[in-house]
């Protein structure tokens, strides 16, 4: 009887409240991590229509369905959605709900600020495409190079959207990148020591690495540009002694990075679901987390290879290509690994294993072009052509979106406690799969006929036209397959199978709760013994800690930073609405810079300073 | 005519065509066993075993992770910076230097030593013989593409960039700026024309020269040349002092040149009245206003710019 006045004493602690408040007030890593996949999911879609719109232009030569501003608005769109606004999200999301699960935590480290990330990524997507509405959408493209983002080429708007709504975004990603950094090292089950991370865990920490060195330069190359296009300054204006490469220098410093921190929590979607489904243990698993960490590194060294064409010096071109070139290796790492780990398992062949089975081939062929593009003279020759956006769509497309749907086949019955139809799940992925190479497939030989990226019509007569219409072709089909994961979460929300706790007889710490999880997630704090503690046969699960919450206080296990030795018991905080306060405020202020409007930024950054100071007041869990 | 990397026309080209089918080749040849690995784990006959294969991960990954891939990467990249040793200088000395000069959305082509050659959007270089072309740009950042001849090269607004050409046969080489450079961008096409080194002489000598004075009804052209504004943009040299703009290119030799509007029409009677009758239809946000002159103008205008040879 104690055990279940205990379990009523945890649901009443870790409740929502004020539930009416829901929305607006909860901390709970799930609820936020699910919000995280359903907004991304959208601004994925809104791309996905902008991509459409433009094979339809593409489909023929010579086409006038857009006019090119129409058409320049939605490349720029595009690439800014995918990467920022659903990409990187994404993938946020599956982290803020399985890594705590997966730690064996009650929560992240910080929960306020996690609920603060959400609210200001929603804000600062709501306020890039509220560009759309005035009919000034950002036309620079997604790398929006100088001088053409400048007031004089671009004296609209669109760009001021831009710059500043990243900004803004940057913000989220900063805290969110913070949280899991922290939460990894200091809120994991006792005895899951850094070797025995879970490698989508590694692949988190070192994505969030990546974040906090990276994305201040994007910030920075922002806030200069704004101050260029409405101050009068001139980093970037050759004319006053400013540079137009500065700009590029200091976009890829972080873009190329940027390509990792979407594409490695991708890869540990993969790592994750590969040997669940082969039924074995990760072959070479502390390679693989070596090689996520070498990925991390060397990413920081390769930002030159955009910039092959600029004119550098040979020596240059040299350096960046042989580091280019390593960066490769680690990915072979992993590549070997997976089909290792196949090929000496017992493969089931359920959707999220197809997904991360098509994942390696399409990872591989945007891997391979990927490595030619590090021999100097070809990339000069194709760069800026068809051919790339060939490459990076296999890399991204391929490295990125398939291990994203592995990983809501995978985690979505967690979520929702509904397993989705698996044998409509493979039609999903061979619609997919196949609508992608026919899209992108013949972008490689266009691109090697000499068609250039970013223009909205092109003539007849190249060569170019058969291949492009197949492109188009190929891009529905791909629509097609993207509609029928949809349909087929929807009715898994209705008549799916129930999932119970361990659909998959997986091995990490996740399934050791139920499907959804009640909002405690562990009713006893999991201990750990080995690298894969559902499969491991030992009887220390059950240990009884933090099982009955100490006076109505939310808590969660500090451990030790490399043996995961308990430490302490972390009082986590109440469901409060000041994170929602603290973004509104946030993007109050950044409307008003995008209007010049100073009172409006005074009073909002006024407020914002009211707003923190309320949040970091000792309120009486901080005594307890 | 063509634009593709793999129908090169000159040694620059040639060289990077032949890097492309060998590295192209070695990149098909890790797909093909890779694949074939993946192939092999998905079908592979398994037992009534109960437990997985034992793997020695060490080995395995050591080996075809990072042993063999690291020995096929070296081997590509001594291949790079060989082409990219061979590529930086042209294979002999150089008698001529272009300029090209980036313009949203235009290529304007100069020929310094001889500051009256000034054409647009057509380079016209002896054949057979390495030619050097100094690149800059008046607005904003574009990138010289010819990909029959040669890798592409930015034209960045500060910096003096550079990159030569040499077209083994004479013949026309279709390029293309490939840089993002705002609305028009994908009507910023160039050709570049290879002659026999006598012929091209022949040609620099005659855009050397001022127009010849307009007669009859090219002299009325004119004068609706200038009534319309068109010299607000344009200039063209008949000699002595020429009034004139900068904006758009120089029409004085403008009946010598194959195509208009940086490659977007052909340069005859139709394709010239459409582009004067509505050039913001044809390339829209360009810089040249819809004129709609009456057909009678519009019959004059043509015969000004017909003659223009």
């Amino acid at each position: 009887m104690a055990a279940l006045a205990d379990r009523e004493l945890l649901i009443k602690v870790w409740e929502t409240h004020p539930k009416a408040l829901s929305p607006f007030v909860t901390v709970d890593h799930k609820k936020i991590g699910a919000r995280y996949l359903v907004t991304a999911f959208l601004f994925f879609l809104a791309g996905g229509i902008e991509a459409l719109v433009m094979r339809t232009q593409l489909a023929l030569p010579e086409n006038r369905l857009l006019d090119p501003e129409t058409y320049n608005q939605l490349f720029s769109m595009h690439g800014t959605t995918m990467i920022f606004l659903f990409a990187t999200p994404i993938l946020s999301g599956f982290g803020n709900y399985v890594v705590p699960l997966m730690l064996g935590a009650r929560d992240m480290a910080f929960p306020r600020l996690n609920a603060f990330t959400y609210w200001v990524f929603l804000f600062s997507g709501l306020f890039i495409y509220a560009s759309f509405l005035i009919g000034s959408a950002p036309d620079g493209g997604w790398f929006a190079y100088t001088p053409l983002s400048g007031k004089a080429a671009s004296p609209g708007p669109g760009l001021d959207f831009w710059a500043l709504g990243l900004v803004l975004l940057g913000i989220s990603t900063t805290a969110g990148a913070l949280n899991f950094i922290v939460s990894i090292l200091k809120v994991r089950a006792p005895g899951m020591s850094v070797d025995r991370l879970p490698l989508f865990i590694w692949n988190v920490l070192v994505t969030a690495l990546a974040v906090i060195f990276a994305l201040p330069a994007l910030t920075l190359a922002c806030l200069l540009l704004e101050l260029d296009r409405n101050f009068g300054t001139h980093f970037f204006d050759p004319a006053a002694g400013g540079s137009a490469l500065l700009w590029q220098h200091l976009f890829w410093f972080f873009g190329h990075p940027d390509v990792y921190i979407i594409f490695l929590p991708a890869v540990g979607i993969v790592s994750s679901v590969v040997p669940v489904f082969s039924r074995r243990p990760m072959v070479g698993h502390t390679f693989v987390a070596l090689a996520t960490v070498t990925t991390g590194v060397l990413s920081f060294g390769v930002w030159l290879h955009h910039m092959f064409a600029t004119g550098l010096p040979p020596i240059a071109l040299s350096f960046f290509g042989v580091v280019t070139t390593l960066i490769a290796v680690p990915a072979g790492v992993q590549i070997i690994a997976w089909i290792t780990t196949m090929w000496s398992g017992r493969p089931v062949w359920r959707t999220p294993l197809m997904f991360a089975a098509g994942f390696i081939v399409l990872f591989l062929i945007g891997g391979l072009t990927g490595v030619m593009f590090a021999v100097v003279p070809f990339d000069q020759q194709i760069t800026d052509s068809y051919f790339v956006v060939a490459h990076f769509h296999y890399v991204l497309f391929g490295g990125a979106v398939f291990p994203i749907f592995a990983g809501l086949y995978y985690w979505l019955p967690k979520m929702t406690g509904r397993l989705m139809n698996d044998r409509f799940g493979q039609v999903n992925f061979w619609l997919m799969f196949t609508g992608f190479n026919l899209t992108f497939m013949p972008m490689h030989i266009v691109g090697m006929l000499g068609m250039p990226r970013r223009v909205y019509t092109y003539p007849t007569g190249l060569g170019w036209d058969g291949t492009n219409l197949a492109e188009t072709v190929g891009a529905f089909l791909l629509g097609v397959g993207i509609l029928a994961f949809i349909a087929n979460f929807l009715w898994s929300l209705k008549a799916g199978e129930p999932a119970g706790p361990n659909p998959w007889f997986a091995n990490t710490l996740e399934w050791a709760t139920s499907s959804p999880p009640e909002d405690y997630n562990f009713e006893v704090m999991p201990t750990v013994a080995g690298r894969d503690p559902l499969w491991d046969t030992h009887d220390e699960l059950g240990r009884p800690i933090l099982a009955r919450p100490r006076a109505l206080q939310r808590e969660t296990l500090g451990t030790e930073l490399l043996e995961a030795i308990p430490q302490n018991v972390l009082n986590m905080p109440q469901d409060t609405p000041l994170p929602f306060v603290l973004a509104f405020c946030l993007a109050v202020l950044f409307v008003g810079l995008l209007l010049q409007q100073i009172a409006l930024c005074l009073l909002a950054g006024l407020a914002s300073i009211v707003v923190v100071g309320a949040w970091l007041w000792p309120g009486k869990e901080a005594q307890a | 005519m063509s634009q593709s990397t793999l129908a090169p026309a000159g040694p620059a080209a040639e060289r990077i065509a032949t890097l492309t089918w060998l590295i192209t080749g070695l990149a098909a040849a890790v797909m093909l066993a890779v694949l074939a690995y993946l192939a092999v784990a998905i079908l592979r006959r398994r037992g009534l075993e109960d437990e997985p294969r034992a793997v020695n991960g060490a080995f395995v990954v050591g080996v075809f992770g990072v042993g063999l891939p690291l020995a096929i990467l070296l081997v590509t990249f001594g291949f790079a910076l060989n082409a990219l040793a061979a590529l930086v200088y042209p294979p002999s000395a150089t008698r001529l230097t272009v300029e090209v000069i980036g313009h949203e959305w235009w290529w304007e082509v100069r020929y310094p030593g001889h500051e009256n050659a000034i054409t647009a959007n057509e380079v016209h270089i002896p054949s057979g013989e390495p030619v050097q072309v100094r690149l800059s740009s008046d607005d904003v950042i574009h990138s010289f593409w010819v990909p029959q001849l040669q890798a592409k090269m930015d034209v960045i607004p500060g910096r003096a960039n550079r990159t030569w050409l040499q077209a083994d046969q004479p013949g026309t080489y279709r390029g293309q700026c490939a840089e993002y450079c705002g609305l028009q961008h994908a009507h910023m096409s160039l050709l570049v024309v290879a002659e026999p080194p006598d012929q091209f002489e022949r040609w620099l000598a005659a855009q050397s020269r001022p127009a010849g004075p307009p007669q009859g009804q090219a002299a009325r052209g004119l004068q609706a040349f200038a009534a319309s504004g068109c010299l607000a943009c344009h200039t063209i040299r008949f000699g002595g002092d020429s009034p004139g703009g900068k904006i758009g290119p120089d029409l004085t030799h403008l009946a010598s040149r194959q195509m208009i509007a940086a490659g977007t029409l052909p340069n005859n009677p139709a394709g010239l009245a459409e582009w004067i009758a509505d050039a913001q239809f044809v390339k829209p946000g360009n810089k040249m206003p819809a004129m709609h002159p009456d057909p009678e103008q519009l019959r004059d205008l043509l015969a000004l710019l017909q003659s223009l040879s």
